[in-house]
């Protein structure tokens, strides 16, 4: 991360060198890891288009990135998440109106071993999975053997999205927990290592990560519902299930050179940066 | 000029003495530091939920005996590979492979134990673990199993170096008395020579087991890092979750005064505590024998 901030920052003041320019203006972005790469390649991007702007990138995670916006110190708050109340709340009483724009989406794609003849589950038997009730492919259509379930580490935020989404299906109020047997890897590729080859594995990963050497799972979201493969259309248009939008928050509406950057990142260009760098763009 | 010898020696003294009580007084140090940020867990969190077998910090489920439990599975398999590996390899280098064969082989174990534990990882990862699978015919290749046994070869580096120079230094008359009664090379080995060098053996089993349980990176790769109470011997062949892959996945990520981050330096005085204890055992097993042997002697 430190490294990457750095990179950007010396590419930036040779670029800033080259041209010289009479002024140059700073923005600050800060927030969630999850987007961190490509807010720094957007960040680069812009910054060879337009030598006279500076962007600084960090993560953080999308807390920081929020509590950040609200005291002032960045132009543009990346989240993973909707702002929570009480951060409204708190925006308001320091005079912060904060403004949603949702400038990408992200999908995790549920994935097996190319070999397991299981291509199609619901939300719930992921679930069932992942909490351990459900333990061999036989009981899901497929052979039978032992199912081993990978997860990310407990502080990746797609670990907490997954918990939230898939195990809990979005009820606040369910406490399931992922089975003590739940092996949590510390990076995407073991996830996808072991997926490789153990055909025993399921693990889910961001949709743009994953290889075509594993096979993607089709989701439904209730049983008797249409089975969906995740891809950026079936995401942009809701019906695959496990997706969730990732948000800039700016103080107020933007103007001048915020303004034109936010505009850049919904246009064509930057939006392929997105999708090169696993994520899903929006339309 | 007599004035300024004496200067220099006392000088000298003193430095000396301070870089020996330094070691002690930096341990005393880590240990309060440890002390001091891992106190808060005791009023912070119940100690039945701390003696609780689940551990999934970010909602409040601090039970720390699977990540014991998994730290001892791991180190125990490693010192069961580590120790019999090492010492035969010892015994070859020190006592049976003739001199050229010793001069190649010392150097490559020594290399062997300069070998970056995350290079041992993805090895593990790529080629032990998938290995495993198929040939234990396990659910995973990610199992306590594996973590022992690359674990054990960054032991054995370690093992062997100290048990060597603790046989070399084995007077040669100890050796020559025995065959000059008539014991085998085998027997000269088992009886005469490993008893002589027990306490630096020992010492190297020890060093051994530290280097083990301490390690972090391989195991944080290869063992799955399931927070599975480990009860069975059953558990060497399951995924387990270690205390130090513990501390290194989640600290970076934990929020500085936080419930999470005491816990986890809580972990860290448990695992300085049981380095502490098999240190002790090992030194009080070393002393013991070292005074026998100074009575067979005198």
């Amino acid at each position: 991360m430190l490294l990457c901030s750095l990179l950007l920052a010396s590419c930036a003041s040779n670029t800033a060198r080259a041209s010289s320019p009479a002024s140059t203006t700073y923005i600050e972005n800060k927030g969630s890891d999850t987007m961190v790469n490509f807010a720094l390649a957007w960040a680069e991007r812009y910054q060879a288009l337009r030598p006279d702007v500076r962007i600084s990138v960090t993560g953080g995670g999308s807390g920081t990135g929020i509590a950040a916006l609200l005291n002032g110190t960045v132009d543009l708050a990346n989240a993973s998440r909707r702002i929570k109340d009480e951060e409204i709340a708190t925006a308001q009483a320091k005079g912060i109106q904060p403004l949603e724009h949702v400038i990408a989406r992200d999908a995790i794609a549920v994935i097996v071993n190319a070999n397991n003849p299981v291509s199609e589950l619901t939300l719930q038997q992921i679930a069932d999975i992942y909490s351990g009730k459900i333990t061999n492919w036989k009981e899901l259509g497929g052979e039978d053997r032992p199912i081993v379930k990978l997860s990310r580490e407990t502080n990746s935020g797609t670990h907490v999205y997954f918990l939230e989404t898939v195990l809990r299906l979005g009820r606040s109020d369910d406490k399931t927990l992922f089975a003590t047997n739940t092996l949590l890897l510390p990076s995407s590729e073991g996830i996808v290592a072991e997926v490789r080859h153990n055909p025993n594995a399921i693990g889910y990963d961001g949709l743009g990560y994953v290889p075509h050497d594993v096979k993607m799972i089709a989701i439904a979201k209730e049983a008797g519902g249409e089975y969906v493969l995740p891809s950026i259309e079936t995401v942009n248009d809701k019906r695959y299930p496990i997706a969730r939008d990732l948000y800039i928050y700016t103080n107020g509406e933007p103007t001048g050179i915020v303004k034109e950057y936010l505009d850049w990142i919904l246009s064509a260009e930057a939006q392929e940066i997105v999708a090169k760098l696993g994520f899903v763009p929006v339309e | 000029m007599e004035k300024s010898l004496n200067w220099r020696e006392f000088i000298i003294t003193r430095a000396i003495k301070a870089s020996g009580y330094s070691a002690i007084v930096f341990v005393l140090l880590i240990f309060f530091f440890l002390l001091r940020e891992s106190l808060p867990t005791l009023t912070r969190v119940e100690t039945s939920s701390l003696l609780g077998t689940r551990w999934y910090p970010i909602e409040d489920y601090f039970g720390i005996l699977p990540l014991i439990t998994g730290s001892l599975v791991v180190t125990l398999g490693a010192a069961l590979i580590a120790i019999p590996f090492g010492i035969g390899t010892a015994v070859y280098i020190s006592e049976i492979a003739p001199r050229w064969m010793r001069e190649i082989l010392k150097p490559l174990v020594e290399l062997l134990g300069g070998l970056p534990s995350v290079v041992l990882g993805f090895l593990g990862i790529l080629v032990v673990s998938p290995f495993l699978r198929v040939f234990l015919d396990l659910p995973t290749g990610l199992t306590a199993f594996t973590g022992s046994l690359l674990l054990g070869g960054i032991a054995v580096p370690t093992v062997v170096s100290v048990a060597e120079d603790a046989l070399d230094s084995v007077p040669r008359a100890y050796r020559e008395g025995a065959w000059a009664l008539g014991a085998t090379k085998w027997q000269t080995i088992w009886r005469v020579t490993l008893p002589a060098a027990k306490s630096g053996v020992l010492t190297a089993i020890m060093l051994g087991i530290g280097r083990a349980i301490g390690e972090t990176m391989t195991v944080m790769m290869v063992t799955g890092n399931a927070p599975v109470l480990a009860t069975t011997l059953g558990s060497l062949f399951s995924p387990v979750r270690t205390m130090t892959a513990t501390i290194a996945a989640e600290m970076g990520e934990v929020a500085t005064g936080s419930t999470h981050y005491h816990v986890l330096f809580f972990i860290g005085i448990v695992l300085f505590l049981i380095s502490l204890i098999v240190n002790v055992i090992a030194s009080s097993v070393v002393f013991r024998a070292k005074k026998r042997a100074e009575r067979i002697l005198s």
